[in-house]
């Protein structure tokens, strides 16, 4: 790779890039995101690439390894480009069929098309699938089109454009100016004016540095997963435009360590930037000199607080000190340090690019743009989901996301990780930005969006969150470290058949104390999933508390399988498939379970075709 | 049971080159030394300790504060059942319970030949494909109990 000396240099490039990229070959795109990962892709990609080679279309053909395509539920997806086909949860076996018909014929094959489950209908285009149509993917629709790999591949949809503008055609106050005119707010989980915390950097003296949270402690959240491995240099570029406008020449990613091909393509991107002249000194032949480096944390989910995660940069352990001063005066080795998530970044080169007054027009009042959400847990279709701010949680859950798998009924969603809480079914029509979530007791956080569904017990729920936190504390103050041990103490009891009169107020009144006096903020949100979840879910907690019943059938203590004999045909599947042989039954008869043996796995239960058992 | 290993020393060493000696790297440098056998043998510390002119009480204090480093030796492979909230509503403490009776050994322990290790995990970014697991570096997704049991059958297969 050769350096780009200047501004024109790199248009000439990109004009170069786009017409080799429209010689009209056929594209594949394939999905090699972690979730398709799991589901197989390096195998479709070397069955397809052999059956090319073998049907002699290797160079008709260019198939690409991309980033998340966000329909996680149905990987490995494949995409064919320029018709948009889309073809889900492809297997190495139907490679030869695709290439064969597909590609050399241009027929389609009706058993890979995708079925919208809703609507019975078959879809043949990717454009046309609800899932994606009702998305606005301004920040992570490059994921699809691109190879996180090669830097050429995003100079060619654009990238690097919004750089070179910032670098000769702005001011950097000009550029703070746009971004906080643009309205955007942190997407890390506060929601704090990016433009403010950018000018406040910047007029502190010293050392400034440019930092990217890619810590995502979330868990039930992968979007910042999904971008620094499917489209690297968006995050790249957001934080070289940064820190022109900040004024800084260090920039530093913290990345989760097990988030290993986050880190592969990351290095990979930094690496071909500055052999390009985009990162490093002298960047464009403007004189502006800026690296990044990569630090790996490890996985813990206090460091996703600003001033633990900085303590973590220093090679220390990540424990958050008081804010009396800012860490844009004092941060990362005492300078001014601006800290944004990695979603952040992605949309600083976007609001470049297009404007504040375009970006600004997206979203609603007070919260602007799009946000990306990871819909996942009881929903039909899971995935990264990336709508305007504002969007109803009903149209997220049900019309993007399909609804509740296996007709059974929505009860909560999540939102904000262990800092949030579970908005019952009659906010489904709230519309999500962070102010609104606020309202409801939740907050935005950064962007995990957890379908429950009536199998899932709300106690436990709780119990789950604070058992994350009790293990994530840090334990430098009294209120957090002892307050989540007693709180999981309690629930532990209510779960387990021991719960007692006035549990429900002690919850709360410990809740209320770290609240006001924990260190940080993550020790202040800590309660909050108790909090919320006990003021919508009351009545589960006194159900387990007073009557000792779970009615989700979760807490084992609380309830027990029976079989419903109107219902049961006696198709003896739940007989063969118990592993206490706790069941018993004549073939066509009721079954019955005896309860001394069952041990409440719920096999059965999952497994049964009549619903005919009952949780008791 | 033969818990001690073979430390090459020139590798350390070469980790250590490679972070420049970087006290700010310490993590990293561990992390490093901790993928290589899948601990960090305490027999290193005081090459850290001289190599980054760092105090011992930090580089212990590093090594229990992050879930990535163990101090413990561990199985040939480290099974991370992913706990984050999409995998636990979908079952992941069904998954845990299935490998703990079938590994006899509880969360945080390894077994006597020292082939597995068990441990949960807070999310592992593949929230779609719930319940997951990690097998070293291989996810696997879309799990009940019974594809949990045969994943484990599969490692085991690739050992004897």
């Amino acid at each position: 790779m050769t350096k780009i000396a200047n501004k024109e240099a790199l248009e000439a490039l990109r004009e170069t890039l786009q017409a080799q990229s429209q010689e009209g070959k056929k594209l594949i795109s394939l999905c090699a995101g972690s979730g398709c990962g799991a589901y197989g892709t390096a195998k479709v990609h070397k069955a397809l690439q052999e059956e090319l080679e073998k049907q002699g279309m290797a160079d008709e053909v260019m198939v690409k390894l991309t980033g998340c395509h966000g329909f996680c539920e149905k990987g490995p997806i494949m995409v064919i480009h320029p018709e948009g086909i889309f073809y889900p949860q492809i297997k190495p076996e139907v490679v030869p069929e695709i290439v064969e018909s597909t590609l050399k014929k241009g027929e389609l094959i009706k058993s890979l098309i995708y079925k919208d489950q809703a609507t019975k209908k078959k879809l043949t285009h990717e454009k046309d699938i609800p899932f994606y149509k009702l998305q606005q993917r301004i920040i992570f629709g490059n994921n699809g089109l691109i190879e996180p790999t090669s830097i050429e591949d995003y100079i060619g949809a654009g990238g690097y454009r919004a750089l070179s503008k910032a670098l000769f055609d702005m001011k950097p106050k000009g550029i703070i100016e746009e971004i906080k005119k643009s309205g955007l707010r942190g997407r890390g989980g506060g929601g704090f004016p990016t433009g403010i915390k950018w000018a406040t950097c910047a007029r502190h003296e010293g050392r400034r540095y440019v930092i990217c949270n890619a810590d995502e402690g979330d868990p039930g959240a992968y979007m910042d997963r999904s971008l620094l491995e499917g489209n690297p240099h968006s995050v790249v570029e957001g934080m070289i435009i940064g820190a022109i406008a900040i004024g800084s020449s260090d920039g530093y990613v913290y990345v989760r360590h097990e988030y290993p091909l986050a880190v592969t393509n990351l290095t990979l991107a930094l690496k071909s930037a500055r052999e390009m002249g985009l990162l490093g000194d002298n960047i464009l032949g403007s004189g502006f000199n800026f690296d990044i480096k990569i630090s790996r944390g490890g996985g813990a989910f206090v460091c996703g607080e600003s001033t633990a995660l900085m303590a973590s940069l220093e090679g220390k352990p990540g424990r958050p000190r008081a804010k009396y001063v800012h860490t844009v005066e004092k941060g990362f080795r005492d300078g001014p340090s601006n800290l944004n998530n990695v979603e952040t970044w992605a949309n600083v080169p976007v609001i470049i690019n297009k404007g504040s007054d375009w970006y600004a027009a997206i979203g609603t009042e007070h919260s602007k743009g799009t946000k990306i959400f990871s819909l996942v847990g009881k929903v039909v279709n899971t995935g990264l989901v990336e709508v305007p701010m504002g969007t109803t949680l009903r149209k997220i859950i049900f019309d993007i996301g399909g609804g509740i798998p296996k007709k059974k009924k929505f009860k909560a969603v999540q939102t904000g990780g262990p800092s949030g809480g579970c908005i019952p079914e009659r906010f489904l029509d709230l519309p999500v930005d962070f102010d609104e979530l606020a309202k409801v007791g939740s907050i935005m956080g950064s962007g995990g969006m957890i379908v429950m569904d009536q199998d899932t017990c709300m106690v436990d729920v709780a119990r789950y969150f604070v058992d994350f936190l009790k293990d994530e504390s840090c334990g430098q103050c009294n209120p957090c470290r002892e307050g989540l041990k007693q709180m999981l103490a309690i629930l532990t009891d209510i779960c387990a058949g021991n719960g007692k009169e006035g549990d429900i107020e002690l919850l709360e009144e410990i809740g209320a104390m770290m609240q006001k006096f924990s260190l940080c903020g993550l020790g202040t949100s800590a309660p909050n999933p108790v909090l919320t979840n006990m003021l919508f879910f009351r009545d589960e907690y006194e159900a387990h508390i007073k009557d000792k019943k779970c009615s989700a059938g979760v807490c084992k203590p609380l309830f027990y399988y029976e079989i419903d004999p109107e219902a049961c045909t006696g198709c003896t599947l739940c007989a063969k498939k118990c592993p206490q042989e706790a069941v018993s039954g004549k073939k066509k008869e009721p079954h019955v379970i005896d309860q001394e043996n069952c041990i409440k796995c719920g096999i059965c239960y999952e497994g049964c075709k009549f619903d005919a058992i009952k949780i008791c | 049971m033969e818990n001690t290993v073979q430390i090459d020393w020139d590798r350390i060493n070469s980790i250590i080159d490679k972070y420049d000696s970087e006290k700010e790297d310490l993590l990293m440098i561990m992390q490093d030394i901790n993928d290589v056998y899948n601990y960090v043998p305490p027999e290193i510390i005081p090459l850290l300790v001289e190599r980054l002119g760092v105090r011992e009480s930090l580089v212990y204090s590093v090594a229990t504060f992050y879930k990535t480093i163990s101090l413990e030796p561990r199985g040939k492979y480290i099974i991370s059942v992913c706990t984050g909230t999409a995998c636990h509503v979908r079952g992941a403490e069904k998954i845990t319970d299935a490998l703990s009776s079938e590994l006899n050994i509880n969360e945080g322990e390894t077994t006597d030949d020292m082939l597995f290790t068990l441990e949960g995990v807070r999310c592992i970014g593949c929230c779609a494909s719930g319940p997951v697991i990690n097998v070293n570096q291989d996810t696997h997704g879309g799990l009940d109990r019974s594809k949990a049991l045969k994943i484990v059958d599969q490692y085991r297969e690739q050992t004897s």
